[in-house]
């Protein structure tokens, strides 16, 4: 059994795709381990100045991610804040020879990742009225699908690692699953596919604060090479319901990333790396 | 020379504000701001914008001046 929560502040203004995208956030733990999402209880803060029916909208958007899921929504428990806060707490299922674990990736593996990156960028962008309306939907799509169809592709393939992509940004969960695995990854900053926009906001400085934060606790491990400073900036942004990462042996990486391009045409999946040996460092971006 | 004073404001105000005095005038610009990320994140702005700047500390953070 694998139990999880998570909950955080509005990253959106609309009630609703709020709900969607902290339920796909939560949710997203479970696949991550390999996972199917079975029970769900909500978790609720909000404040009595506000209009209860927002709080209504935020239900029904996170209801409607866990019967995307084909788990249930049993309850949950609510208290009174300053803030809205919205998650769930979520219970799934994994056979235990089937579980994914951060760790595992071996040199030679190419690394996978289903989404697009730049969340973080373009809802700053957004905060300062900066960001396009078709960056600002292209990020709310990314934030509030599910991972269960790339976990569901997953499936038929040898996975070696795999993690979510979250608050630590790609180059923080990277740098985990290389200490936990003992190698080291070299990330394809060109292949990587950026949220429409996020590259033009980053260039600008719409850099959350959270990005330097994660650059300072890890810059020292990373080898940057002649990479432009903005594809650096967006590989630390926190990500809000990010993809799966996944490390696979070399032979099925294509057969993999062909499926999972068939399964969301417009999701994002790209070959983002590669493991290599231990190296000085823990992470080369290319 | 105009002033745009961002000191204690968290992201993105700091660039909102620079952004519009940047638009509204042709003068240098100089941006206050408190943390070190935020005068990073003044800079770029700069740069996208192809202009120059200069950076230095001040008693309570960080002083850009643009053009």
């Amino acid at each position: 059994m694998i139990q999880t929560v998570d909950f955080f502040t509005p990253v959106v203004d609309d009630p609703y795709t709020f709900g969607q995208i902290a339920a796909a956030n939560a949710l997203s733990d479970v696949y991550a381990m390999g996972g199917e999402p079975k029970v769900a209880l909500n978790i609720v803060c909000f404040p009595n100045c506000l209009d209860v029916e927002i709080l209504g909208e935020i239900l029904r958007g996170g209801a409607d991610k866990v019967k995307e899921t084909g788990a249930v929504l049993v309850g949950g428990h609510s208290v009174q804040d300053d803030e809205p806060k919205y998650g769930l707490c979520v219970s799934g299922f994994v056979h235990p020879d089937k579980v994914y674990k951060n760790h595992g990736a071996a040199a030679g593996d190419v690394l996978i990742l289903t989404k697009k990156v730049g969340s973080g960028v373009i809802n700053t962008a957004v905060k300062g009225g900066m960001a396009s309306a078709e960056a600002e939907a292209a990020a709310v799509a990314v934030m509030s699908r599910l991972n269960k169809t790339a976990k569901r592709v997953s499936e038929k393939y040898t996975v070696h690692a795999c993690t979510d992509i979250t608050g630590f940004g790609v180059i923080g969960h990277c740098c985990e699953m290389a200490e936990a695995s003992g190698v080291s990854l070299e990330l394809y900053t060109r292949s990587i596919n950026y949220i429409e926009g996020a590259v033009e906001y980053a260039s600008m400085g719409l850099v959350p604060a959270g990005a330097y934060s994660n650059m300072g606790h890890r810059q020292d491990q990373v080898e940057k090479g002649g990479i432009e400073d903005v594809y650096e900036d967006l590989l630390y942004d926190p990500q809000t319901s990010g993809g799966l990462l996944f490390a696979v042996p070399e032979e099925e990486a294509e057969d993999f990333l062909r499926e999972l391009k068939e399964a969301e045409p417009d999701g994002g999946a790209c070959i983002a790396g590669r493991a290599l040996p231990k190296g000085e460092k823990l992470i080369y971006l290319k | 020379m105009k002033t745009v004073d961002a000191r204690g404001l968290s992201c993105p105000e700091p660039i909102m504000l620079t952004d519009q005095a940047l638009k509204e005038s042709n003068e240098q610009v100089k941006v206050l701001v408190t943390e070190p990320h935020q005068k990073m994140n003044v800079e770029k702005l700069a740069k996208s914008k192809g202009l120059s700047y200069t950076s230095n500390e001040t008693e309570d953070g960080f002083e850009v001046i643009i053009r």
